[in-house]
This record gives C-alpha cells, sequence and structure tokens, in this order.
C-alpha cells in the first residue's frame, strides 16, 4: 500500500475523518522520517480535513517531527526513576561519545539524542528507546555496544537513509 | 501464598498467543457472561465486586457503567486507557505485550454490559511491541469469532480498534483522551456532562484502564465474593504494583490490596541498594505526594493511602534512598509537569513554568530566603483551579516534598549549593 492507501485503510476506522489525523501522521512520518509543510498539507488533502486541523496536531504531539531526525533517534528517558538509575551521568556519556549536545544531531545523519519523559519501562531502567526498541538496564559499556551495532546496522543500510552532512563549521 | 490472577500468562512462554490463553481457560468468561447473564446482570456483579478503577482516580467501576444511559439513540463506546504515561508506571504495557488477550475478552465483557458495540484503545505510541501484540491477537480473536458479528452465536456484536497516541501525558486523562481520539490536541473538557451521558462524538462513553479491564473475565468467572475478599472490602481485589527506582529487585508484583508499603519495599522488592538506606517512597506514580520513610507503615489501597494524605494512584511505587536529594527530585517532577501541561489553564501553564525556575535555582546553590513561601505560594494558586488533576497532582507532590523535606530545601539556600554534590 502507499501512503495515501495506508492513510485510507486508518480512517475506516473512524466516523469522523478529522480522528485519522493522528494515525495518518504516522504513518506519514513512517514514510517521509519527518513532518515538513508539504507532508502536512498532502495529509490535510488526503483526509479532506482542514490544514490547520493537521498542523495543531503535528506541533502539539511530542512523537512527531516537524524537522529532520538522524537515522537513529536516541530518546533515553530522564524521568524520576531512570535518574535514580544513573540516567544523568548515561546522558553526559552519549554526548561524550557522539560529540552532541541533548537535541543535537551528528554531522553525518546518523543519531539525534533527545531526552524524554518516562518510557513506562521503569523496572529496567534507565531505559533508552531507539526507533520501535527499548533497550533497558543501561550502563556505559551497553550503551557503547549499542552505538556500535547501529553504526555496523548503518553501514550494512543500502538506499538513501543518511540525511545530507552539514557544512563544515554548521 | 497469593496466587497471581492477572499475570498468570505474563511469564508462560508465548503467553500472548490465543492458543495458549485459551489452554489456560481464555475466553470461558466471555462465552459464561454472553450466555448466562444480561448485559445489567453483569454490571450488578462488577458493582457487587466492589471493583474500583485502577487507572489512578479509583471511581467504582461498575457504577461509572451503570451512569451509560440504556436508549441512548445514538452508538455507545468503550475506550480503553492505554496512554500508561504516569512516570514510574509500567504495567498495561506488560500486560498488553505479555497477555493481550485477557484485555480483548476484558474489553468485549464490559462492552456487552454497556451496550457498546466499538471500543478504542487508546495505546502510547512509544508501546510498539504492545501495538503489535494487541494486533495480532485482535486479529486472532476475530478468526475465532471473540470479536466480529454475532460474538458465540449471540446477538452481541464488537469490534475493537487501536488508536495511537503521540507523546502526550495529559491524554491519561479521560476527556483530554477523548478530544485527541476525536483528533483535536489533548485538552480535558469541562464536567459535566460526563463521558458516559457525552463522551467521544458526543455519545456514550465509558472510559476504562486496561488493568480494570483485565479483572473483569476473572470476576465474571470467579464470582465477586471472589474478588471482594481480596483485600479491603471497600477497595478489593488483585492488583498490580509497579516497583522502580533505588530498590534492589525493581519489577511488576501481582499482590493482595492493601498490602503493606514497607512490606512491598523491604521483603518482595528486596529493600535498598547494598549500603544505602530509604529516605522516601513515592507510592502511586510521581502525581502521588511522597512518604517519608517512618511512613511506610501503610496499607497500599486507595483509602488508606487517601487517608496519609497520599494516592495509590497507578501504583508505580518509586524508592529514594539517603544518596539522592530530594530537591532535585521534586525539580524534576514539576519540570515533567511543567512540559506536559497542555496549556488550557493558566495556573498550571504558568504556575508550574514559575514553580520550575524557583525549584531549580534552589538545587543550583542560587535561591533566595523567601523562595519557600514562593513555592507554597504557587502549590496554593494552582491546587483546585484547573480543569483537570495534573495541576493538581503537580501542587501535592510539591507539598509534600516541601512538607517532609525542609531541611534540604533549607541546607541548599543556605549552604548556596547542593549539600549531595
Amino acid at each position: 500500500m502507499n501512503m495515501r492507501e495506508k492513510i485510507e485503510a486508518a480512517a475506516a476506522r473512524y466516523p469522523d475523518q478529522r480522528s485519522a489525523i493522528m494515525p495518518a501522521l504516522l504513518i506519514a512520518q513512517k514514510e517521509h522520517g519527518h513532518l515538513p509543510g508539504p507532508v502536512l498539507e498532502e495529509v490535510a488533502d488526503i483526509l479532506n480535513v482542514e490544514r490547520i486541523w493537521v498542523y495543531e496536531l503535528a506541533t502539539f504531539y511530542t512523537l512527531f517531527h516537524t524537522e529532520p531526525v538522524g537515522m537513529f533517534h536516541l530518546q533515553l528517558c530522564d524521568n524520576v526513576s531512570c535518574m535514580l538509575r544513573g540516567s544523568e551521568a548515561l546522558l553526559k556519556h552519549l554526548e561524550a561519545m557522539l560529540g552532541i549536545t541533548k537535541g543535537g544531531t551528528t554531522p553525518e545523519g546518523l543519531f539525534t539524542l533527545s531526552t524524554v519523559e518516562c518510557l513506562g519501562a521503569c523496572e529496567m531502567a534507565p531505559v533508552m528507546q531507539v526507533g520501535d526498541d527499548y533497550h533497558g538496564d543501561l550502563d556505559f559499556a551497553r550503551v557503547d555496544a549499542l552505538l556500535d551495532r547501529l553504526r555496523a546496522v548503518a553501514r550494512q543500510a543500502t538506499g538513501p537513509v543518511l540525511a545530507p552532512a552539514a557544512p563544515p563549521g554548521e | 501464598m497469593f496466587e497471581p490472577v492477572l499475570l498468570r500468562n505474563v511469564d508462560a512462554p508465548d503467553g500472548h498467543l490465543l492458543a495458549n490463553y485459551e489452554a489456560g481457560g481464555g475466553y470461558r468468561a466471555l462465552a459464561k457472561a454472553l450466555g448466562e447473564h444480561t448485559p445489567d446482570e453483569i454490571i450488578d456483579i462488577v458493582k457487587s465486586s466492589n471493583l474500583r478503577g485502577r487507572g489512578g482516580a479509583g471511581f467504582p467501576t461498575g457504577m461509572k457503567w451503570s451512569f451509560v444511559p440504556k436508549r441512548a439513540g445514538k452508538p455507545k463506546y468503550l475506550c480503553c486507557n492505554a496512554d500508561e504515561g504516569e512516570p514510574g508506571t509500567f504495567k498495561d504495557r506488560i500486560l498488553m505485550e505479555r497477555d493481550p488477550h485477557q484485555l480483548i475478552e476484558g474489553m468485549a465483557i464490559s462492552a456487552y454490559a454497556i451496550g457498546a458495540e466499538t471500543a478504542y484503545v487508546y495505546i502510547r505510541g512509544e508501546y510498539v511491541l504492545a501495538i503489535h501484540r494487541l494486533e495480532q491477537a485482535i486479529g486472532e480473536a476475530h478468526a475465532k469469532g471473540y470479536l466480529g458479528r454475532r460474538i458465540l452465536g449471540s446477538d452481541f456484536s464488537f469490534i475493537v480498534h487501536i488508536h495511537c497516541g503521540a507523546g502526550a501525558y495529559i491524554c491519561g486523562e479521560e476527556t483530554a483522551m477523548l478530544d485527541s481520539l476525536e483528533g483535536k490536541r489533548a485538552q480535558p473538557r469541562l464536567k459535566p456532562p460526563f463521558p458516559a451521558v457525552e463522551g467521544l462524538y458526543a455519545s456514550p462513553t465509558v472510559i476504562n484502564n486496561v488493568e480494570t479491564l483485565v479483572c473483569v473475565p476473572h470476576i465474571v468467572v470467579r464470582g465477586f465474593e471472589w474478588f471482594r475478599g481480596i483485600g479491603p472490602v471497600k477497595s478489593p481485589g488483585p492488583k498490580l504494583y509497579c516497583l522502580s527506582g533505588q530498590v534492589r529487585k525493581p519489577g511488576l508484583y501481582e499482590l493482595p490490596m492493601g498490602i503493606q508499603l514497607r512490606e512491598l519495599v523491604e521483603e518482595y522488592a528486596g529493600g535498598p541498594l547494598p549500603g544505602r538506606k530509604i529516605k522516601a517512597v513515592i507510592p502511586g506514580g510521581v502525581s502521588a505526594p511522597v512518604i517519608p520513610e517512618r511512613g511506610l507503615d501503610v496499607g497500599m489501597d486507595f483509602d488508606s493511602l487517601s487517608a496519609v494524605g497520599s494516592m495509590l494512584g497507578s501504583a508505580g511505587v518509586i524508592v529514594i534512598d539517603d544518596s539522592t536529594c530530594m530537591v532535585k527530585v521534586a525539580t524534576r517532577i514539576i519540570e515533567f509537569f511543567h512540559h506536559e501541561s497542555c496549556g488550557k489553564c493558566t495556573p498550571c501553564r504558568e504556575g508550574l513554568n514559575w514553580a520550575v525556575k524557583v525549584l531549580r535555582r534552589i538545587e543550583a546553590g542560587q535561591g533566595a530566603p523567601g523562595d519557600l513561601e514562593q513555592l507554597k505560594t504557587l502549590c496554593k494558586g494552582i491546587f483546585g483551579n484547573t480543569f483537570c488533576a495534573l495541576g493538581d497532582g503537580a501542587a501535592m507532590g510539591l507539598r509534600a516534598a516541601l512538607e517532609h523535606f525542609e531541611h534540604e530545601f533549607v541546607a541548599h539556600i543556605e549552604e548556596r549549593r547542593c549539600p549531595f554534590h
């Protein structure tokens, strides 16, 4: 199914098309990596709803990204349970290993590093979500091993998955 | 020895598959409900069980169901609140990942009781595995006739849709969840009208938490007397407790409602980490006021915790030891609420922003002598002055930290540094 067909299939679950905006945005983001203006407009057109309704959801909910993110979005939980198990030190370690600060993306577009609120996996705190997967009981060694694995996945990936490198000095 | 009921399939290999759920007696409750009981009888059974909502508010479930008008002239909806966002809580994720059919069976019986033919499960978008497992289970249930048209040869038809959230804590508030389901920004609604009368698409709607719904099949099969016989009679039943933080054995524990908090933390969860002492425990997710160590002899149920000025909430039990700065914990909690405030009500939106600034400067050793009074004034301005409980939870949590750990706040201000750094 293409994006339009997936969105139309999702919309069939609701008596009101407006309800389908959230699922449509999730589908569109999976397809495009993030949600720039033209994609939001396409979603509005497919569902035949007001564009402002689509814009307001894309900017209200934190899982929607209107700006590009790296191939791997490292989302480290820093809420209380993870903080009590060392998430602050992990954040500093990740920043040092990647050479970026929280919120940043590595120049080759491989990693974006964010902190997020509770991921609902406190039994394995400290925990980090990368893509669809949760990684728990993290320490420095496990984080290093995870970064190595993700770099290996990136090397094996084919197709235009990497964002263009930022020009030097930026 | 307490026999786990809600988690009985959770540790079984492939417990999420229909064949294994059926082998353990799964969907017999649905057959019994449809074959032997009218919808009103199911409501009466659940009322008699004294089941109270496991999402945090503890409202009697059967009573909530009975508010749905019998003849509405509109479709009725069941919404499952699976937007588990209360920090320290992970029970619903595990229930959906490891035993999704238990939830589907609970929803089917509940929908039969209230006369709904459609349910939406509002599940956090981060819970990718749970979403996948639930989708798979819905497909299996349709194929075997547990969902769909004329279920098990009865006149009852019922379908379940999944609606993925997108990272907003406020969607756990039931009316904000309804706005989100309708495709709007999630903001709480003014009540009344209550959702049972005018909810999703202005139709009668019941919103129940995952754990509440999974209790229902067991009540139908084992009887309300069984359920009411576990724990305190006014707040009974098997209960899931989420243990996290600075404790030896974090994890999900199923035990009777009303178990002593001290026993839960020190015996089941193994007590503090080596060489540390427990300083405080948050008993029900970060909305629940913190309890200092000397207060741990309290029952983990709605009424007992309310009586000591805290709450059971989502039973997300977060253990804090003596190596941790309480100002830092309070700051992180208020930062969370500030981040998640939907922005609708000024006291919550602006008050929490202000409180975060004051807390951050105290933690950084730059607090001023009047800052504690300032924080108390802010709590007073927020509490009771907002549409929903988000601001109340923040204000109650901050008040409790100030009350029980004032000496730590004062030390930060007087020493002009964090004594824990």
